[in-house]
């Protein structure tokens, strides 16, 4: 192996440095667990570099912060985990509405309600659906190691700012606990310029009004078409990670934490002689429809069964089942919060998947 | 090579300091690896665990349902995970907390795993630290697994140290050699050919 400068952090730290990479330039946050290590190290850091460091009173101080923040055309961003993000809802509904660039980091914990603080994937659908209300998007990239959470948050702001929509990191209470060697790789973040549209007070030039209430039905709707156009565009943004060498009878989607123990449910499958792949969706939003489509269209003949592990009671199967449309048997395998398989579980649940889905195709 | 080890025992006995300790090392040691505590409304007494994996390979799963290799630090913790452990595991037990009487079945225990049994307890009182007993512990892993030198567990020492602690790393030190040497004397290379010979 070669001698890579590497330090050893929690998921939690790795994001708090991505973020310090991109040179952010104001965090405000409200502690929760298991996210309480990125406002630790912000705390530590941020003021050092003369930049805001803010612990609001509550959540929703905190991401209502990040909007004013934003809309001075300042690198703000926010953490927290799931209930805390339930209570930024009605702000990203804002934020997304009014075109500013935010990073909001989730690390995600057991629902619903208070919940607990054990591990889950619960707040899928709350990430990429909206979380709050109308017709909007956030852009939601998921880690699934300590170098992807320092390298997605670091992205998130340029991917914020090329959209002038706010982007969501999904961690979750393993990713953020667990410590992993971290590579400080040099990444070039690129700025966009934000002379265009930010609020730096109007001298020398005319003033600006940045606002989401349109009463005028014309102009709601045509912000609304002008926001879906860019969620259009920003298609080309998806990714995935693809473990597939073709000829696959099984194909295992899986995302974050889930990601990693079904990567090793599927080693211990090959090694059984089962033909299994994996996809990996690295956006959730845009989902990475195209991935799929890829698998569908290299064996329309015999198409593979689709198993989707979570760490919920089944989110992420409905977007691969919409990808799919009717082509594929779509298997949902859901862990609800705390109930976390071993990979040797999950390897036993794929084969009677599999076994059940053969049978029904005999009949 | 992959080794899953899985460090249990009270609260406050530096379960989770052995085990970023470990980790740590793995990495100097150029290792891919991974450090989960299990975090839970734990305190002082209670039980406690964590789970690292070092390989030369990518890691996926950082949870392990058969670990390779046990770091046993009280009773509770035995019973908990001596019955998850691989078949030809090895495992180091905290014998001033479990004493090798205390084991049901041990002969056929001793078949199908590999025991170590080092008073970390008492090694770390000889040196007036009672609380080194997990460095005690590390010094008897790197013994038993030769994983790591000598030299690298000392850089990794030094930074999960830093410089706050700088004054921590001779006793530290002291406790990882107690324990390398009571691998050393009860169950060195001629020792362990003894005991296959008997199976």
């Amino acid at each position: 192996m070669t001698a890579k400068k590497r330090i050893l952090v929690k998921g939690a730290e790795a994001i708090a440095l991505g973020a310090l990479k991109a040179d952010v330039d104001c965090y405000f946050g409200y502690p929760i667990t298991p996210q309480s290590d990125i406002p630790e190290l912000m705390a530590r850091e941020l003021p050092k570099r003369g930049k805001v460091f803010l612990q609001a009173e509550s959540e929703l101080a905190a991401i209502n912060m990040v909007l004013g923040a934003a809309a001075t055309g300042k690198r703000a961003m926010t953490t927290s985990s799931s209930p805390g993000i339930s209570l930024m809802g009605e702000a990203f509904s804002y934020i997304a509405a009014l075109e500013l660039p935010a990073v909001v980091v989730n690390v995600m914990r057991g629902g619903p309600g208070l919940g607990g603080i054990e591990v889950s994937q619960g707040d899928y659908f709350q990430a990429v659906k909206g979380g709050g209300h109308g017709d909007y998007h956030l852009l939601v990239l998921a880690p699934c190691n300590a170098q992807e959470q320092y390298e997605f948050t670091a992205r998130a702001f340029e991917l914020a700012e090329k959209y002038r929509n706010p982007v969501m990191v999904l961690s979750d209470a393993i990713l953020a606990q667990m410590k992993e060697p971290l590579e400080l790789k040099k990444l070039k973040i690129k700025r966009y310029s934000v002379e265009e549209w930010a609020l730096t007070g109007a001298k020398g030039r005319p003033s600006r009004f940045i606002r989401s209430l349109f009463l005028d039905a014309e102009e709601l709707k045509e912000k609304n078409l002008t926001l879906q156009k860019k969620y259009k565009k920003m298609e080309k943004e998806a990714r995935a990670e693809f473990i597939i060498e073709g000829g696959e009878e099984v194909i295992v989607v899986a995302f974050g934490s889930m990601a990693r123990l079904a990567k090793e449910a599927c080693e211990i499958l090959k090694q059984k002689g089962y033909a299994v792949g994996m996809i990996r969706p690295i956006t959730l939003f845009p989902f990475p429809k195209k991935a799929i489509e890829k698998v569908l269209e290299a064996s329309a003949e015999r198409p593979p069964v689709f198993i989707v592990p979570e760490l919920n009671c089944g989110q992420m199967v409905e977007d691969v089942k919409l990808c799919v449309e009717g082509r594929a048997k779509v298997i949902s395998l859901p862990y609800p919060p705390s109930v976390i398989p071993f990979p040797e579980d999950l390897e036993k649940e794929i084969k009677k998947c599999l076994k059940s889905s053969s049978i029904r195709q005999r009949a | 090579m992959k080794l899953e080890v899985i460090l249990s025992g009270f609260g406050g006995q530096g379960i989770l300091f052995a085990g970023n300790l470990l980790a740590q090392t793995g990495m100097v040691a150029d290792y891919n690896v991974t450090y989960l505590p299990v975090y839970g409304p734990e305190m002082r007494g209670g039980t406690c665990n964590c789970t690292v994996i070092i390989s030369d390979k990518e890691i996926a799963s950082p949870i392990v349902k058969k670990p390779s290799f046990l770091i046993i630090m009280n009773y509770p913790s035995l019973v908990k995970f001596l019955p998850r452990l691989k078949h030809n595991g090895r495992a180091i037990i905290n014998s001033d907390l479990v004493s090798s009487e205390s084991v049901e079945d041990l002969e056929a225990l001793k078949k199908k795993y590999r025991l170590y049994f080092v008073p970390v307890n008492s090694l770390a009182e000889s040196i007036e630290k009672p609380f080194l007993a997990n460095l005690c512990m590390i010094g008897a892993f790197y013994k038993i697994t030769g994983l790591f030198s000598k030299e690298q567990f000392k850089k990794a020492l030094k930074a999960i140290l830093g410089e706050k602690k700088a004054h921590l790393f001779e006793p530290n030190l002291k406790a990882f050699e107690l324990g390398a040497e009571y691998i050393e004397s009860h169950y060195s290379a001629s020792k362990k050919g003894k005991c296959k010979s008997r199976k």
